[in-house]
């Protein structure tokens, strides 16, 4: 059945049965914006005004370089999701919305970590990087930067594993997404 | 061609007859082309009244109103007309000037990031970086103003790019991949809401600015009319239905009429046209018509289900969408009769709780008389503009509007200085009809400067100030719920505005004894030329009835 946000239409029973329709789930918005200046600001600025919350977002160019990409992820449980994309279709520089269903995209992140590694446990934290498939891409006497690439919870568990060894400090890119198939997103 | 000049060429295939400004450094090579465009200008004498005068200008007109202002302080002083259009969905242009481009980032002489500054409350805006862009830009601008829900527009152009000579061609129309508001309503909602229609048992047309903007008056009318349906205007929505009428219930809301506010309370079927469920209408939103579903007819989708769930969303024009509605309910022949024991309910409401206030025994004039006699004096026929106050609220309640477009006030941002700027651009719309000012002693000193502009274009508006030495509005709430601890409301008899009118060069009249106050009024609509009215009036006197602070409309005071 629809969802807010989604191409479906809502059924007026799902209408009657909601103030404000909030779905519970993490969302993953794709939104192509025109590359012109200020269109981000103007992105962050209505989340700002309208109360809403950005969990990650991420910015850059689409193969049209008059067009640019904003993936974003935001948490339904805390905003009416709906009310987020009318108002975002709201601007002018905004082109197209899509409300990425989790089964029907791909969704990546990219992190690096910073992490404690002296003599004792560097090997153990080598192993570590190895399960997950990251990559050291700076060694010091005392720290490792491990890159991770992968969807929230892999980066999310590769975080949990290598805290205990003490983490220095991280970065993350904020999810991207595209649809599968081939459609366009 | 200079840059300029096709400014002025754009402005005149947008058919603007009259723009509001005020010139500056950072606009000198705009304000040079005004000497030989043939485009009236007015020179208002600050740049906030130059912004609510476009507003008044577009409000009373339906076209798209445009103000000037220089960069900097300029462009600072229209935050907030552009605020109040943009709550107002009002339709205007606005056009800045801006330090050189090289200057832009390094604190230059009158800088100001008014693009950065101005984003949340326009609906668009847009800086100019290449000086061949401008034509397109403008008329960008004009279009997304005047379409879809109407709203500001600023653009934003550096001195030195108007200065450049550019090669202008006509711009036949706009390519805007991303803006394409939707107009028409969907058949199939509008024919389940027709059904709904004939089905409701007592329903109400709850009807909003909207429907001014869409000029839909008539077509409300006649959907209202198609069968005895009630109607009930928002603040904004007043004149979108002919006041006053058999089925008229008054406006709803805060200060609106205990029957439409009952109406809504009982209403088992709600037609929202244009309107956007605004908290001042619904009060306690919780408790906001608990027996009652909604169709919700609005060409803004983010407007439905935002407060109140609709269960019939039509998104479009509720100038084609009305219409539409009306003949699929006649479609139907619904069952006038079954409204009787709904109409009867409303009569006894009526009945029972007429607007009324307490007369004076003694000449004093009450407020609310006032009002009274300003709409025996013109027949209802004028333009009213109103400032924000306790004089709005009865000049709402006591003046009944027979058309749109002819109250005019600052609904969504309450943005007191409004009214007589706002005034001028409506006379500036509306030559020889009569347009006149409803304000307090408070509201009118905040753009008293354009009583100058008046006195030196001639533009003959009425002003009235109902003086009652108080921020009233603000007083009734210390009274009502601050325990009568009034804190800085107080503002004596300062300054004489007789006086003042008459330094400014308009003709100043005090009014002071109500047994001769209709005549009074005619003499001054009478009289030529700008007309400034100190009224003195009750100096204690509350806005009734009224809907509590969190409380529901069923339980209305006074």
């Amino acid at each position: 059945m629809g969802e807010p946000g989604t191409k479906d239409r809502l059924s007026l029973e799902e209408l009657e049965a909601s103030r404000g329709i909030y779905t519970g789930r993490k969302h993953v918005l794709s939104i192509l914006v025109e590359n012109k200046p200020g269109v981000l600001t103007r992105v962050s600025g209505l989340f700002a005004r309208r109360g809403f919350n950005i969990d990650t977002l991420a910015v850059g160019p689409t193969d049209d370089p008059t067009l640019s990409r904003i993936t974003m992820t935001l948490d339904g449980a805390q905003h009416p999701i709906d009310q987020v994309t009318k108002q975002l279709h709201k601007l002018v520089n905004v082109i197209k919305i899509r409300d990425l269903e989790p089964s029907e995209m791909v969704a990546r992140e990219l992190a690096m970590f910073k992490i404690h590694a002296d003599g004792v446990n560097r090997a153990e934290v080598m192993q570590i990087v190895e399960i997950f498939r990251a990559k050291v891409v700076d060694v010091t006497k005392r720290s490792v930067i491990a890159e991770v690439t992968g969807g929230r919870d892999k980066i999310e568990a590769f975080e949990r594993m290598v805290r205990p060894f003490g983490m220095v400090e991280m970065a993350r890119t904020g999810e991207i997404a595209i649809a599968r198939g081939r459609a366009e997103t | 061609m200079r840059a300029v000049d096709a400014v002025m060429e754009c402005l005149k295939a947008e058919g603007v007859d009259v723009v509001f400004g005020y010139p500056g450094g950072a606009n000198l090579p705009t304000y040079d082309a005004f000497v030989d465009a043939g485009i009236q200008h007015i020179l208002v004498r600050h740049e906030a009244g130059g912004g609510h005068a476009a507003e008044g200008y577009a409000k009373a007109s339906g076209r798209v109103g445009v103000v000037f202002a220089t960069s900097g302080p300029g462009a600072t002083n229209i935050i907030t007309p552009l605020a109040d259009a943009m709550m107002d969905s009002t339709p205007m242009v606005a056009i800045t000037g801006q330090v050189r481009t090289e200057l832009i980032g390094t604190d230059g002489f009158q800088e100001a990031d008014i693009f950065g500054m101005t984003m949340p409350v326009v609906k668009h805006s847009m800086v100019i970086r290449d000086p061949a862009d401008i034509p397109r830009t403008i008329h960008e601008a004009f279009h997304i103003a005047r379409t879809g829900r109407p709203g500001p527009v600023l653009v934003d152009m550096p001195v030195d790019l108007t200065r450049a000579d550019i090669d202008y061609q006509p711009v036949a129309d706009v390519h805007l991949p991303g803006y394409q508001p939707t107009t028409r309503g969907n058949r199939k909602q509008v024919r389940l809401a027709a059904k709904a229609l004939a089905n409701a048992r007592r329903p109400v047309l709850y009807v909003g600015g909207g429907a001014v903007l869409a000029d839909a008056g008539a077509e409300v009318t006649e959907l209202a009319t198609s069968d005895n349906l009630p109607v009930t205007c928002t603040l904004m929505g007043l004149g979108a239905f002919p006041a006053p009428h058999p089925q008229w219930l008054g406006m709803l809301g805060m200060h609106g009429t205990r029957t439409a506010n009952y109406a809504i309370d009982e209403a088992d079927l709600i037609v929202a046209i244009g309107a956007r469920f605004d908290d001042r209408v619904t009060a306690k939103l919780s408790e906001f018509a608990p027996h009652a579903k909604f169709v919700h007819i609005d060409i803004d989708p983010a407007e439905i289900s935002k407060n109140v769930p609709a269960h019939i969303p039509i998104v479009g024009d509720c100038k084609t969408i009305v219409p539409a509605l009306a003949a699929e309910y006649r479609s139907l022949s619904p069952d006038s009769s079954r409204l009787n024991a709904w109409w009867e309910r409303i009569r006894g409401w009526q009945e029972q709780y007429p607007l009324r206030y307490q007369d004076t025994e003694d000449t004093e004039i009450k407020p609310q008389r006032a009002i009274e006699a300003l709409y025996e004096a013109t027949g209802g026929n004028a333009i009213i503009s109103s400032d924000v106050g306790q004089h709005q609220m009865w000049a709402a309640q006591f003046y009944h509007y027979p058309a749109p477009r002819r109250w005019i006030n600052s609904g969504g941002l309450g943005t007191m200085g409004f009214g007589l700027p706002a005034a001028i651009g409506a006379q500036m719309a509306n030559p020889g009809v009569l347009t006149c000012v409803v304000s307090g002693d408070g509201s009118i000193q905040m753009n008293a400067q354009e009583f100058a502009t008046c006195a030196q274009y001639e533009i003959p508006i009425k002003v009235f100030i109902l003086n009652n030495g108080y921020l009233g509005m603000v007083r009734q709430w210390q009274e009502l719920f601050w325990d009568r601890r009034y804190s800085h409301v107080d503002m004596g008899q300062f300054p004489d505005f007789v006086k003042l009118a008459e330094a400014y060069g308009c003709t100043g009249m005090r009014f002071t004894d109500k047994t001769s106050l209709v005549d009074d009024i005619k003499r001054a609509i009478d009289t030529p030329g700008p007309v400034v009215v100190d009224v003195r009036v009750t100096r204690e006197e509350n806005t009734y009835p009224m809907i509590g602070p969190g409380a529901a409309a069923r339980d209305m005071v006074g």
